[in-house]
C-alpha cells in the first residue's frame, strides 16, 4: 500500500527539432526587428535551403522581410543554379548575385592555377564587396557549429569589423536568448540561426518538412575521378591530372559548393528517409568526406574566417 | 526526443576537454576523420596516445597554448536524448565564457582532479552554476587512476564539495568517480572501482529529469516583432513562461489593456491549441490593441513586475573598463533596450568564500557583485530565480558596443521599505548559526529528533532553538490552513524566522512536514548563503500510521480531516537531501548525533 503522490507534471515537451526551429525563428525575428538591412546568404545548398525555409515560416503570413544573396563562384553545379532560380521564383524573393568573375575581371583577385585550384578562397573578397555595396548590416549564414572546430567556437551573432574580419579572442559573451547586434556603420553582424543543428538534424527536418533540395543530394549516376581519397565530379570546371580517368558511378553529395573542391560519396540513398538512415550511420564528417579546402591545414577554416569567410 | 543542454566547468588541467572527448568517443559520436586528425596532431606533439582534448580545442591559440579559450559547442546523441555541450574554459581570465556557456544549460558538469581536490576554480564554477540557476550539478572526480582508484579519496572530495555546496542553491547534486583518459565510468561502468554503486556519467545525463525546471506557471510573452499582412496582425515572439491558448484573457503591459487570445500560430501558420515556454509563435488578439516590440502579454491575475529600480547580481566581463557607481549602459532585457545607470554597488562577492566585501568601489573583470540599477523605462520582469528569461539582462557599453556584464534581477526596489544595514556583521558574532530543516510525514519522528538535537547542541555550548511546525501554528502561523498555498506561506514564515536565528548565530531547528519540494527549495533560497541542512526523516507511511500518536491518521482515514499528507494529499520526497534518516538508523538520540556531526563538520 503506497500513498505517496507526485504533483502531476503535464508534459509540455518540445521535440528537439521543434526546439531548434523555435530557436532559429527567434533569431530571424530578432534580426528583422533590430537591423536596418539584413540579407540571407542563399547558395542552394541544403543548409541555406533549410535556413530559408525556417525564415519563411518565421514571418508567416507575411513575405520574407529581407532579400537573399548568392555569391557565385562561376563554378557552380548547373542543378544548383537551376534550383536557386526556381526557389527565388516560387517564393517571390529578391535575389542579389555577387560574382567572383567580376572581381577576377577587375583584377581584385587572381585565379589560382594547378590541380588544387579552386575559387573557394576568392569568394571572401566577393562576399565582402557585396556586403559593402548592398549596405547590409546583418548577414544570415547557414553555418553550423558541428561542421568544423573553428565554427564550433562561433557565436550566433558574430561581430565583424569594417574589414569583415572575425576575432575569435574578442567575441562578445552571448547569454540566454539575448543577442547584442551593436555595430557602427561599415561593420556588420554575421548571424547563424542554425548554429545548434547537426547534419542529421538538417536531414530529419528536410524529411519531416518535405523540403525540396537540388537533385545532387540524392543518389544518381555521374562521371567522377578519384583524387586524394575523394570522389570529385568530372565537370567542365575540373582540370584532370595525369593518370586520372573519369568513370561513372552512383553517388550523392553531402555538401554543395564550388564544383572543383566539393566531393561526393558513393551512395544509394535516393530519398530523404534513406539519407537520414545513411547520415545516422556514417562515421565520417561531411566536411571530412567532401571538402578538399578543409584539408589544407589544421586551422584552415579559422584562417579563412578571420579574413571574412563564413 | 528531448534536448539536454550541458555546460562543463572545472579548473585548468582537470581534464575537461579530455572528458568530453571521451564522452564523444565512447558514445561513438566522433567521426573517423576527426579522430585521424587528433591522432596526427598528437603524434606531431610527441604524445603516445590520442589527446582527445584536441577535438574540442579548435583555435590556433588554444592548440599552441594547450588551453581552452572560448566556449566550443559539441553535439551528440544517444537513442534516448540529444545533447548540446557548451565546453567552457577553466582559466580564471575566461570566466565570462563559462558564464556564457552556462546561461542556457540544464545541467552543469564540474570536474575535480582527484589528486588536487576541490580547488578555488571548482568552487567558483559551482557557485556560478548555482547563480545562473542551473538546477542539476554533476561533479566528476577525475583522474581516479592516479590516486589508485581510492574510495577514501573520492569520499573525501565528495564531502568537501558537499560542504561548500550546502551554502549554494543547488537542488540536485551527484558525484561520479571517473578516469576520462581511460574511460572509466564515463560511458561504461568501470571495473576498477567496484565500490562505486552509482551509474556511469552518460547514464546520468540520459536519465536526469529536467522537464519540470521550466516555469510553466507564470504566463509571459514578450512581443518581439509585429507581423502584418492585410487584415492579419500577429504579435510574434517566444513564450518566456507559462502556457497561452485561444480564449485566454490577457493583459498587455505596460499599457494595461486587456483582451482575449483569438489564435496562436506556430511557425509557418500551424494553428496551436496551446503553446508553452520556449515555443516561437504568433499571437492574434480579439481586440485591436496597439502593441509593439517590448510589450509583454501576461494573465490579468498574474503579471510580471514593473519597476524602474531593481536589485541585481551582475558578472562583469570587460577587461577594458570596470563597473562603478554612476556609470550608464544600454540595458538589453527580454525584447527591450533601455538605458540604465548603476545607482549603487552594494557589495562585491568573493565567490570562493562567499564573503561580501561591502567596501568595494568597483567591479573589474570576472567580478561578481550586487548592484542597484535604475532604468529610464520600467523593466517588465520576474526575479531571475523564478524565470531565467524575464529575469536576465545584459549591460552593453554604448561607446564600444561590447557586452560588458550579465545581470540577474533579484527583485524590485520597494521604495517605502528601507533596508537598514546593521553595524554588526555576521562574522563579528561569537557563534556561527545554521538551519537544520527536518522534513517527513506526520509521526515520522521529526519532533523527537529535533528535541534531542536541541538538547545536545545547547549542552555542548552551541546556541540552538527549536521551531516546531505544530507549535508555530499556535502563534506565528495561527489561522493558516493545510492547502498548498497556506502550506507554502507556513514554510515561508518558518524559513524567514529560521534565517533570522541562523543569521544571529543560533542553530535553528525547523521541524515541519513541508510536503512540497518547491516550498523546501524556496526555504533554502531564503537562507541566501547561510548554512542550510535538509534532513529527510524517511519513515515509511505504514510505520507512521501504526504510530499515530495524535490519532491523526485514523481521523484522516475516517474522512474527518481533509488534505492530510500521505493520505489524500501528496508528499514529495526530497530528491537530494543532505541527510536521510531511516528507522534502521537508530533511536532519536542516534539520529540527532548524526545531524550534530554534520553540523560540526560545517564549522
Amino acid at each position: 500500500m503506497f500513498y505517496f503522490f507526485q504533483v502531476s507534471v503535464t508534459s509540455y515537451e518540445l521535440s528537439h527539432l521543434a526546439a531548434l526551429e523555435a530557436e532559429a525563428v527567434h533569431v530571424f525575428r530578432e534580426v528583422a526587428a533590430t537591423f536596418e538591412r539584413p540579407v540571407l546568404l542563399f547558395s542552394g545548398g541544403k543548409d541555406s535551403v533549410v535556413m530559408l525555409h525556417a525564415a519563411a515560416k518565421a514571418f508567416w503570413p507575411a513575405p520574407l522581410p529581407f532579400p537573399v544573396l548568392h555569391v557565385d563562384t562561376g563554378h557552380n553545379f548547373d542543378e544548383v543554379l537551376r534550383f536557386r532560380d526556381e526557389t527565388v521564383e516560387a517564393l517571390g524573393l529578391r535575389l542579389h548575385v555577387a560574382s567572383v568573375q567580376d572581381d577576377l575581371d577587375a583584377g581584385r583577385v587572381v585565379e589560382e592555377t594547378g590541380p588544387g585550384a579552386s575559387r573557394n578562397r576568392l569568394q571572401t573578397v566577393t562576399l565582402l564587396r557585396a556586403i559593402r555595396e548592398g549596405g547590409f548590416d546583418a548577414v544570415f549564414g547557414g553555418a553550423r557549429r558541428d561542421e568544423e572546430k573553428a565554427r564550433a567556437k562561433e557565436r550566433v551573432f558574430s561581430f565583424r569589423d569594417e574589414h569583415g574580419q572575425w576575432d575569435p579572442r574578442a567575441q562578445r559573451p552571448e547569454l540566454w536568448n539575448l543577442y547584442n547586434g551593436r555595430h557602427r556603420r561599415g561593420e556588420h553582424i554575421r548571424v547563424f540561426p542554425l548554429s545548434n543543428w547537426t547534419e542529421l538534424d538538417i536531414w530529419q527536418y528536410v524529411r519531416d518538412e518535405r523540403i525540396a533540395l537540388p537533385p545532387l543530394y540524392y543518389a544518381h549516376r555521374r562521371p567522377v575521378v578519384q583524387r586524394d581519397g575523394m570522389l570529385l565530379a568530372a565537370t567542365r570546371f575540373l582540370s584532370l591530372v595525369d593518370g586520372e580517368t573519369p568513370y561513372e558511378t552512383t553517388v550523392r553529395f553531402r555538401t554543395v559548393g564550388d564544383a572543383t573542391c566539393t566531393g561526393c560519396v558513393e551512395s544509394a540513398a535516393a530519398t530523404p528517409s534513406e539519407v537520414v538512415a545513411e547520415v545516422a550511420a556514417t562515421r565520417v564528417t561531411e566536411r571530412g568526406a567532401t571538402r578538399a579546402d578543409d584539408r589544407i591545414s589544421e586551422a584552415g577554416m579559422e584562417d579563412r574566417k578571420r579574413e571574412g569567410y563564413f | 526526443m528531448q534536448l539536454l543542454r550541458i555546460a562543463t566547468a572545472g579548473s585548468v588541467d582537470d581534464g575537461k576537454s579530455t572528458l568530453i572527448g571521451r564522452l564523444l568517443f565512447d558514445s561513438k559520436a566522433i567521426f573517423t576523420d576527426q579522430l585521424a586528425a587528433v591522432e596526427r596532431a598528437s603524434r606531431e606533439r610527441g604524445e603516445d596516445y590520442p589527446d582527445l582534448a584536441l577535438l574540442t580545442d579548435g583555435l590556433r591559440a588554444e592548440r599552441e597554448q594547450g588551453i581552452t579559450i572560448d566556449v566550443a559547442h559539441r553535439y551528440f546523441a544517444t537513442p534516448k536524448r540529444k545533447f548540446i555541450i557548451a565546453d567552457t574554459p577553466g582559466h580564471l581570465q575566461y570566466t565570462r565564457n563559462m558564464v556564457t556557456g552556462a546561461s542556457t544549460a540544464d545541467l552543469a558538469l564540474i570536474l575535480v582532479d582527484a589528486r588536487k581536490g576541490v580547488l578555488e576554480q571548482s568552487r567558483r564554477h559551482a557557485f556560478l552554476a548555482s547563480l545562473l540557476g542551473i538546477g542539476h550539478l554533476v561533479v566528476c572526480v577525475n583522474k581516479m587512476d592516479l590516486v589508485g582508484w581510492s574510495p577514501e579519496r573520492f569520499d573525501e572530495i565528495r564531502e568537501d564539495f558537499r560542504r561548500f555546496a550546502m551554502k549554494l542553491d543547488v537542488a540536485d547534486l551527484t558525484f561520479v568517480p571517473v578516469s576520462a583518459l581511460h574511460g572509466d565510468n564515463v560511458v561504461h561502468r568501470s571495473a576498477s572501482m567496484p565500490w562505486y554503486e552509482g551509474t556511469s556519467l552518460l547514464h546520468q545525463l540520459e536519465e536526469v529529469h529536467v522537464a519540470s525546471d521550466r516555469n510553466l506557471i507564470d504566463a509571459r510573452f514578450p512581443v518581439q516583432y509585429v507581423i502584418r499582412r492585410s487584415d492579419f496582425r500577429g504579435y510574434a515572439g517566444t513564450i518566456a513562461g507559462g502556457v497561452f491558448k485561444p480564449g485566454d484573457e490577457v493583459v498587455a503591459l505596460p499599457s494595461g489593456f486587456t483582451s482575449k487570445v483569438r489564435a496562436v500560430w506556430g511557425p509557418g501558420g500551424k494553428p496551436l491549441e496551446e503553446a508553452f515556454t520556449g515555443q516561437a509563435v504568433a499571437v492574434e488578439l480579439a481586440d485591436d490593441l496597439d502593441l509593439g516590440r517590448g510589450a509583454m502579454l501576461c494573465r490579468p491575475g498574474n503579471r510580471a513586475e514593473s519597476a524602474r529600480e531593481v536589485d541585481a547580481l551582475v558578472c562583469w566581463f570587460s577587461s577594458r573598463s570596470s563597473l562603478t557607481p554612476g556609470a550608464t549602459y544600454a540595458v538589453r532585457h527580454t525584447t527591450t533596450e533601455t538605458r540604465g545607470s548603476v545607482e549603487r554597488l552594494e557589495y562585491r562577492l568573493d565567490v570562493t568564500t562567499l564573503h561580501r566585501d561591502e567596501t568595494a568601489s568597483a567591479l573589474s573583470l570576472n567580478d561578481i557583485g550586487r548592484i542597484r540599477l535604475r532604468t529610464r523605462a520600467p523593466l517588465l520582469f520576474d526575479p531571475y530565480r523564478r524565470n531565467r528569461t524575464t529575469g536576465g539582462f545584459l549591460l552593453v557599453d554604448e561607446h564600444t558596443g561590447d557586452t560588458v556584464a550579465a545581470g540577474m534581477i533579484t527583485g524590485a526596489v520597494a521604495s517605502p521599505v528601507v533596508w537598514h544595514t546593521a553595524a554588526v556583521r555576521r562574522e563579528d558574532r561569537p557563534t556561527r548559526g545554521a538551519t537544520v530543516w527536518l522534513t517527513g510525514l506526520s509521526a515520522s519522528g521529526k519532533s523527537s529528533v529535533a528535541v534531542e538535537l536541541e538538547r545536545r547542541l545547547v549542552a555542548a555550548g552551541r546556541p540552538a532553538y527549536l521551531l516546531d511546525g505544530d507549535n508555530l501554528r499556535h502563534g506565528l502561523n495561527k489561522g493558516l490552513g493545510f492547502g498548498p498555498e497556506d502550506r507554502a506561506e507556513n514554510v515561508r514564515r518558518v524559513a524567514e524566522v529560521a534565517r533570522l536565528f541562523a543569521d544571529a548565530g543560533v542553530v535553528a531547528i525547523a521541524s515541519l512536514i513541508s510536503p512540497y519540494a518547491a516550498d523546501r527549495a524556496s526555504a533554502r533560497t531564503i537562507h541566501d548563503g547561510l548554512p542550510f541542512v535538509e534532513v529527510f526523516v524517511d519513515t515509511p507511511l505504514e510505520v507512521c500510521e501504526a504510530r499515530d500518536p495524535k490519532g491523526m491518521y485514523a481521523k484522516a482515514r475516517a474522512g474527518e480531516i481533509q488534505g492530510f499528507t500521505g493520505i489524500d494529499a501528496p508528499y514529495e520526497r526530497p530528491a537530494s537531501p543532505d541527510l536521510v534518516l531511516r528507522p534502521a538508523d537508530g533511536d532519536p538520540a542516534a539520529m540527532a548525533a548524526a545531524i550534530q556531526a554534520l553540523l560540526d563538520d560545517l564549522g
